[in-house]
C-alpha cells in the first residue's frame, strides 16, 4: 500500500474525509517554503500536494499562476523541488506527498530520471494537468511501473463514456474538478458535486477528492460531506500573497497565514458528517 | 506515437492521434479533452461534406477575394541581380493577411458544431480582426485575447477589431505578449465549454487544430502550383515564408512537399540576434518541449520554463511552432533560418521602394532571406515568396524605428 492507500483507509476508519491542501514549491522562497510543508501535517492537511512552478499554467487561475511566478522569480527549479520533498521525508514518514504540475518541467528533466529522483526523495503521486489518458506511455506508466501513484484529473467534461478510460490507470484517489473552469474561480455546488461523486465511485474503489474553487471553511465542509478528501489551493497561495512585504517578501506571519487557513478548514472538514461512507 | 510511414510521401501527416513523427498530440487538461474530440470528429464530418467544402470556396472567392495573385516582382528582381522573384499576394485578402483564411474555415466548422460564442488569442492583431471580421459576418459574439504589450503596440488593429464588434480582454500575465493571450484563451475555453468555440490563429495547438488550419491554409500553396506553372510552366526552384507559429508557411509549403526539385525555406525571427535571447526563433535556437496542447520546438530555459521571445514583429512573437514545422525541420525536408529585426526592416523598405507594396513586417523577414539567396540564383531559376500579410498596421513601429514621429 502506498503512504496515498494508507492515508485514505485511516481517513474511512475515522469516518471522515481528508483536507488535501496545495501550495507552490518555492513560494515566496524556497526556505519559507520548506517551513509551510513541515507545518501542514500538524496544522491539519491529511494529504500534501505541492505544486512544480512552471511558466505557462494553463489550467490556474490568477492566485497559482502568481505563486507559480513568485517561486520562479525566487530562483525555484525542479532539482530544488525534490529536495524540499526529501528535506520534509526527513522529518515526516506518514504524510502522503503528490507532486503537481505541467508536462514540460519533467519532459525538459528527463522523464526517468525525474521519476527516479522522485521516488528517491519521497514522492507518493503525481498529478500532471496536461497529459491526458491517451498519452499514459509517455509518463503514467513509467510512473506507476515505479510505484508511484498517478492521481488523475476528472472533470464535469468527462462523461460516463469516457470516465473509464480516464480512470484506468488511475491510483491513489481520483482528483473530480468540481467545475468547468480554472483554479479558484467560482465555488461548486455542493448538489452537484455529490451527483458527480457517485457518478465516479460507481465505476472506481478509489477515493474521490474534489477540488478547484473550494476556499472557506464551509465550503469545505459541505463538500466533505459528499467526497473523501477536499482539495484547497488558491485559498492557500492567496495566504502567503497577503502576508508578504511590500517588496513580495515573506515575513513573521507568512508560515501562519497558511496554517491559520489550514486549521480553520480542518475543523470545517472534521465537523462535516461524511455522507460518502466509501 | 507512430508516423504512418510512406517513404515516398511527406503529406500523410498526422497520424490518428494527432502526431507528426515525435511532434504534434494533444497535451490539454481533461476539462478540454472530450471538446478537442468533438472537433476532431465534426472536421472528419465537415471534410467527408462536399457542401462544406463548397461554402468556404465559394467565400474565398466573394468574400476574400481569393484567388490571391502571383505577381512577378520585377524591379526586385533586377535590384537583387539573380532568381526570378514572384510574390503571393496574401496582403490583398480582405482583412490584409491570410489568416482569414483559417478564420472562414474554422466558423463555418464553429456552425457546424452549434457553438454560439467565439474566442481567439491574437499578437500582432491580424488574427484577431480576422476571427472578429468572420465573427460578425456570422453574427456571433467575439472574445480576442491580446497580450497587454501587443495591446500598446497594435492599437489600430484593436481599434478595427473593437469596430468591429469585438470584445478585447488584454492579458497581463506574463510579458504579456502572444502566448500569454493564449494562456487565457485556453482558459476561457476550460471554462465555457458548452457554447464556445477557440478559434484558433496558427498551425499550433492540440490535435485537430495543426492539421485544420494546414488545410485552411493550404489554398495558398494549392493556387501557388496552379499560378506559377500557368506563368512559368514549371514549379519555384524555391519557396519562401515567414514561420512564427507558421500557418502561411505550412499553407504554402503543404502543397510542394512532395516536389523534391522545390526547396523550401522557413525564416524565423532572429530580432537582434540568436547569441542572446531577445529573438524568437524556435526551431534555430530551441529544444523540443510541450506546450499548449503540442510537443514542438520551444524557446525555454534549461528547467523547461517557457521563455518570452522578441520580435520587432509582433505576429512572429511566439516562444513555438506549429508541430508540422517541428517535423518538417527534423527530416530535413524544410531549411530554417532566422532573419534578424535589421534585416526585416531593410527588407520592409526595399520592398516598399522597388514594388510600391508595403509589406508587414513578418513577410518582411521572408524577404530578408530572398535578398541573400536571389542573387547567388541563376536568372532562369525561380523564387514564390509569400507576402502574407500587408503593412498598414506596422507604420508606427516602423516610424518608431526610423526615428519618425507619427
Amino acid at each position: 500500500m502506498s503512504r496515498i492507500d494508507t492515508r485514505f483507509a485511516q481517513l474511512r476508519s475515522e469516518n471522515r474525509a481528508g483536507l488535501v491542501t496545495f501550495v507552490t514549491a518555492g513560494d515566496p522562497d524556497a526556505e519559507t517554503s520548506l517551513a509551510i510543508l513541515k507545518a501542514l501535517p500538524e496544522a491539519g492537511a491529511d494529504v500534501i500536494e505541492m505544486g512544480m512552478p512552471f511558466s505557462d499554467p494553463m489550467a490556474d487561475g490568477p492566485a497559482i499562476q502568481l505563486a507559480g511566478q513568485r517561486a520562479l522569480s525566487s530562483g525555484q527549479t525542479m532539482a530544488k523541488t525534490l529536495d524540499m520533498v526529501r528535506r520534509f521525508r526527513d522529518g515526516d514518514d506518514q504524510t502522503p506527498l503528490v507532486l503537481m504540475g505541467y508536462y514540460n518541467p519533467i519532459y525538459i528533466y528527463g522523464v526517468d530520471k525525474f521519476l527516479d529522483d522522485a521516488v528517491a526523495a519521497g514522492v507518493d503521486g503525481l498529478i500532471i494537468v496536461d497529459i491526458p489518458p491517451e498519452a499514459d506511455e509517455e509518463l503514467c506508466i513509467p510512473a506507476v511501473h515505479r510505484g508511484l501513484n498517478f492521481i488523475r484529473l476528472a472533470t464535469p467534461t468527462t462523461d460516463d463514456k469516457r470516465l473509464p478510460t480516464v480512470l484506468n490507470n488511475t491510483s491513489g484517489f481520483v482528483y473530480y474538478v468540481s467545475i468547468t473552469g480554472i483554479t479558484g474561480a467560482a465555488a461548486p455546488n455542493p448538489d452537484e458535486v455529490a451527483a458527480s461523486v457517485a457518478r465516479i465511485k460507481a465505476k472506481t474503489d478509489l477515493p474521490v477528492a474534489v477540488g478547484f474553487g473550494v476556499k472557506t471553511a464551509g465550503q469545505a465542509a459541505a463538500i466533505a460531506a459528499a467526497a473523501d478528501g477536499v482539495v484547497v489551493g488558491s485559498a492557500l497561495v492567496s495566504a502567503i500573497a497577503g502576508s508578504l512585504d511590500d517588496d513580495g517578501r515573506a515575513g513573521p506571519a507568512t508560515v501562519g497565514a497558511v496554517t491559520d487557513l489550514v486549521r480553520d478548514l480542518a475543523a470545517g472538514i472534521r465537523g462535516a458528517a461524511n455522507g460518502s461512507a466509501a | 506515437m507512430s508516423q504512418p510511414v510512406d517513404p515516398n510521401s511527406f503529406r500523410t501527416g498526422p497520424d490518428e492521434a494527432g502526431h507528426f513523427g515525435i511532434f504534434g498530440g494533444r497535451y490539454v487538461a481533461e476539462t478540454l479533452m472530450p471538446l478537442i474530440l468533438d472537433l476532431e470528429k465534426a472536421y472528419n464530418d465537415a471534410k467527408a461534406d462536399p457542401a462544406f467544402a463548397a461554402e468556404l470556396t465559394e467565400l474565398n472567392a466573394r468574400y476574400t477575394g481569393r484567388p490571391s495573385p502571383l505577381y512577378f516582382a520585377e524591379r526586385l528582381t533586377e535590384h537583387l541581380g539573380g532568381a526570378k522573384i514572384y510574390f503571393k499576394r496574401d496582403e490583398l485578402n480582405h482583412t490584409g493577411s491570410h489568416k482569414i483564411n483559417n478564420c472562414l474555415g474554422q466558423i463555418l466548422l464553429a456552425r457546424r458544431m452549434g457553438k454560439t460564442r467565439i474566442i481567439a488569442e491574437t499578437g500582432a492583431g491580424q488574427h484577431g480582426v480576422a476571427a472578429a471580421t468572420v465573427a460578425a459576418r456570422f453574427g456571433l459574439p467575439c472574445v480576442v485575447y491580446m497580450g497587454r504589450t501587443d495591446v500598446e503596440r497594435q492599437s489600430p488593429n484593436v481599434f478595427r477589431m473593437r469596430l468591429l464588434g469585438a470584445e478585447i480582454v488584454p492579458v497581463t500575465a506574463g510579458a504579456g505578449t502572444l502566448k500569454d493571450a493564449m494562456n487565457e484563451a485556453l482558459r476561457d475555453w476550460v471554462t465555457n465549454v458548452s457554447d464556445t468555440y477557440y478559434l484558433i490563429g496558427t498551425a499550433a495547438g492540440p490535435h485537430p487544430y495543426p492539421e485544420l488550419v494546414r488545410d485552411f491554409q493550404s489554398v495558398i500553396g494549392n493556387e501557388t502550383k496552379e499560378q506559377i506553372v500557368a506563368a512559368e510552366g514549371r514549379l519555384p526552384d524555391l519557396i519562401v515564408a515567414c514561420v512564427g507559429g507558421g500557418s502561411n508557411a505550412i499553407g504554402l509549403f503543404h502543397p510542394f512537399l512532395d516536389d523534391s526539385d522545390v526547396a523550401i525555406v522557413g525564416v524565423e525571427a532572429g530580432g537582434e540576434g540568436l547569441q542572446g535571447d531577445q529573438h524568437c526563433a524556435s526551431l534555430s535556437a530551441g529544444r523540443p518541449g510541450v506546450l499548449h496542447g503540442n510537443r514542438t520546438y520551444l524557446l525555454q530555459d534549461g528547467d523547461g520554463q517557457i521563455l518570452e521571445g522578441h520580435s520587432i514583429s509582433a505576429g512572429l512573437d511566439y516562444p513555438g511552432i506549429g508541430p508540422e514545422h517541428s517535423w518538417l525541420k527534423e527530416i530535413g525536408r524544410v531549411e530554417y533560418v532566422p532573419a534578424t529585426d535589421e534585416e526585416a526592416m531593410e527588407a520592409f523598405q526595399m520592398i516598399t521602394r522597388f514594388e510600391g507594396i508595403i509589406p508587414a513586417l513578418e513577410p518582411a523577414h521572408a524577404f530578408a532571406e530572398v535578398i541573400k539567396r536571389a542573387p547567388k540564383m541563376d536568372p532562369d531559376q525561380i523564387i514564390v515568396m509569400n507576402l502574407c500579410g500587408r503593412g498598414d498596421k506596422d507604420v508606427f513601429t516602423v516610424g518608431k524605428v526610423l526615428g519618425v514621429e507619427l
